[in-house]
């Protein structure tokens, strides 16, 4: 899936952007809480199964119904998304220190390092990620840890690239070649000069790539490679809902995928407009 | 660059397609192709070598459980598995060459023959949703960046951004709950009906419309948006204000002047867009059980059968790589400056 980015055309006026910010940071805030609190707190059993209320439509007792073996949909969706944003988040995280490194390296070393690393990164940026996602999942069998693997496997290489740039761009300025010629270590140079301007693009990359994570884990769920199903995910959910849908009821299906809409517009509306501050010149370039 | 353009030959000849350049880009590309493929091939085979995944267990199946320990060492040395990672990528890669790419032993074939009888429907459905996307994408791009801001513009952004956002499978088991559960229209499944085996093409073009619908949805809001950028670009710039100026019709000016400079970034990344393509493929053909190629990597990988995973991510690489040079081509033809020295 390509980076979902608001982008702030010269039609939309400041008012109609800074709602947008707003209402996609109270989502974040809410889906964070939803996550955190409500599992320890509400103390309800999302494997709760009720024979007697099964594939109940949406009503007051259960605003999402209940799916085949009447377990309430709502506290299933917010379990679901707490495995899936867990699983997004650490990938993400593991995705984003592989591509940092790999594109600091690159940059740092120069020469036939920096060219067989970024001709590397290239070659692998021609498979497809969810099939190479597939193959990596296939051969370690499912669960938890191949999924994380899978996804942060395949979605570094874009960080390289943008960690790499910023790099050799930041090396070329003045202030680091006085640093160098005022007698400061490697080190220093790397810690003090090009670390603080690496770190906002490299977080801005890990931030984007949360949304990503969460829809590689839920397809490759979805296909029944991912999580295992008492893990369940909001793939997961999608996955076990099918036999419901092809009985007519829309609901176990319709809701998990909102899951992953909500969250995911929330958060690029909120990276779009970090992105925004840290490069202001890119404002109007559309990034997909 | 090319003696197509020079002026000598006229009118005629300057239309000539420039065959020698673009041939030559094709040939360097084809020659960048053998070490991609090299690395990739031979990192399948290392991820595999590193993964707890057996091939004399996933050789014999059921059979494998029951085995003597003499028998399963027998079929150890017969597969070669104990041979060193790069000498069984050599193999597989010398025999590959000859049209061997082993068996499958899922679907109990040659990989080749699951390949030969697959990918046609593969590519039917991917290039008809791929044309639906197209045709529709620049539609509403062109509506959307007729008035910047305007109530079209916003409903059309959001649509694209949502329907972005949206996973494929998703939309997919939605479509199928509307269009064949609820309304009963279109089939939700399969190539042909259950009832006949026969395979006729008025029975696959209805089985096609939800599969290549909602493959085509997935792609849309990328077309959207680019056409969209490119033709809201094109409508500030001077050949645009030129044409308005001159007093066309501002259906002129839109369909005449800028859609087709604002198309020209578009159409140098519709070849580029077969990863994404090949990823949606993946989720649409399982979601419809569509007999592609695609449904068969889900398969390869539930099952774990190696040689058929092995060769279809090789051919997803290729088909990624011939992609891009299709996009190189186009953007060469469509704007002579580029070139074809890419």
């Amino acid at each position: 899936m390509a980076d979902i980015v608001w982008r702030a055309h010269g039609g939309v006026r400041r008012s109609t952007r800074a709602w947008r910010v707003r209402t996609s940071a109270v989502i974040v805030a809410a889906v964070v809480l939803a996550v955190l609190v409500v599992p320890p707190l509400v103390n309800l059993d999302e494997q709760a199964v009720d024979l007697a209320a099964k594939l109940r439509p949406p009503s007051l007792a259960h605003p999402f119904g209940t799916d085949d073996v009447g377990r309430d949909l709502l506290l299933r969706c917010v379990y679901g998304l707490r495995v899936s944003l867990l699983v997004g988040v650490v990938a993400a995280v593991v995705a984003t220190v592989i591509g940092t490194a790999v594109g600091a390296l690159a940059a740092a070393s120069g020469g036939w390092v920096d060219r067989i690393v970024m001709r590397l990164v290239d070659i692998f940026s021609s498979v497809p990620h969810l099939l190479l996602g597939i193959f990596i999942v296939a051969m370690f069998r499912p669960g938890v840890w191949p999924v994380v693997v899978s996804v942060a496997l395949t979605h570094w290489l874009s960080t390289a690239r943008i960690v790499r740039a910023e790099v050799l761009s930041l090396r070329s300025r003045p202030y680091v070649d006085a640093a160098i010629s005022g007698g400061a270590s490697r080190l220093r140079v790397a810690v003090r000069h090009l670390l603080p301007g690496v770190l906002p693009q490299a977080g801005l990359a890990a931030v984007l790539m949360v949304p990503h994570a969460i829809w590689h884990e839920s397809a490759l769920s979805f296909l029944g490679l991912g999580l295992p199903t008492h893990q369940a995910s909001l793939g997961t959910l999608v996955q076990s809902a099918r036999g419901s849908l092809l009985a007519g009821d829309w609901w176990p299906t319709l809701f998990p995928g909102l899951f992953i809409i909500v969250p995911t517009l929330a958060i690029a509306g909120l990276a779009g407009a970090w992105r925004e501050r840290i490069n202001p010149r890119r404002r109007s370039e559309l990034m997909l | 660059m090319t003696s197509a353009i020079s002026g000598a030959q006229g009118k005629r000849a300057a239309r000539r397609l420039p065959w020698g350049p673009m041939a030559r880009l094709a040939g360097r590309r084809a020659l960048f192709a053998v070490p991609v493929l090299l690395v990739v091939t031979f990192g399948v085979f290392a991820i595999a070598a590193a993964s707890p995944f057996d091939p004399v267990k996933a050789y014999a199946g059921t059979a494998g459980l029951t085995a003597s320990q003499d028998n399963l060492d027998q079929l150890r040395a017969n597969l070669g598995v104990d041979r060193p990672l790069a000498a069984r990528w050599w193999e597989w890669l010398t025999s590959a060459l000859t049209g061997d790419l082993g068996d499958s032993s899922t679907l109990r074939q040659p990989v080749a023959d699951v390949i030969g009888e697959r990918v046609g429907w593969s590519v039917l459905l991917a290039a008809t949703a791929f044309l639906v996307a197209i045709l529709l994408g620049t539609a509403l791009g062109v509506l959307a960046a007729r008035r910047p801001g305007g109530w079209v513009d916003r409903a059309v952004t959001s649509l694209a951004y949502t329907l972005e956002a949206a996973p494929p499978f998703w939309l997919g088991l939605l479509a199928v709950w509307l269009f064949a559960l609820k309304l009963g229209v279109l089939p939700s499944g399969g190539l042909t009906d259950t009832a006949s085996s026969a395979v006729t093409a008025g029975q696959v073009a209805s089985h096609l419309v939800l599969p290549a619908g909602v493959l085509a949805v997935s792609q849309l809001p990328w077309f959207v948006l680019y056409v969209r950028q490119g033709v809201g670009d094109a409508l500030g710039d001077d050949p645009v204000r030129g044409a308005r100026a001159r007093g066309l019709a501002e259906r002129t000016v839109l369909l005449g002047h800028a859609l087709r400079s604002g198309m020209l970034p578009v159409l140098t990344l519709i070849g580029s867009r077969v990863p994404e393509l090949i990823t949606g493929a993946l989720l649409v053909e399982t979601v419809f059980s569509w007999p592609g190629i695609a449904a068969a990597t889900v398969q390869a990988a539930t099952s774990v059968d190696f040689p058929l995973l092995a060769a279809l991510t090789a051919l997803a690489t290729a088909a990624v790589l011939l992609g891009n040079l299709v996009a190189d081509l186009l953007y060469g033809l469509a704007d002579p400056r580029v070139g074809f020295d890419g």
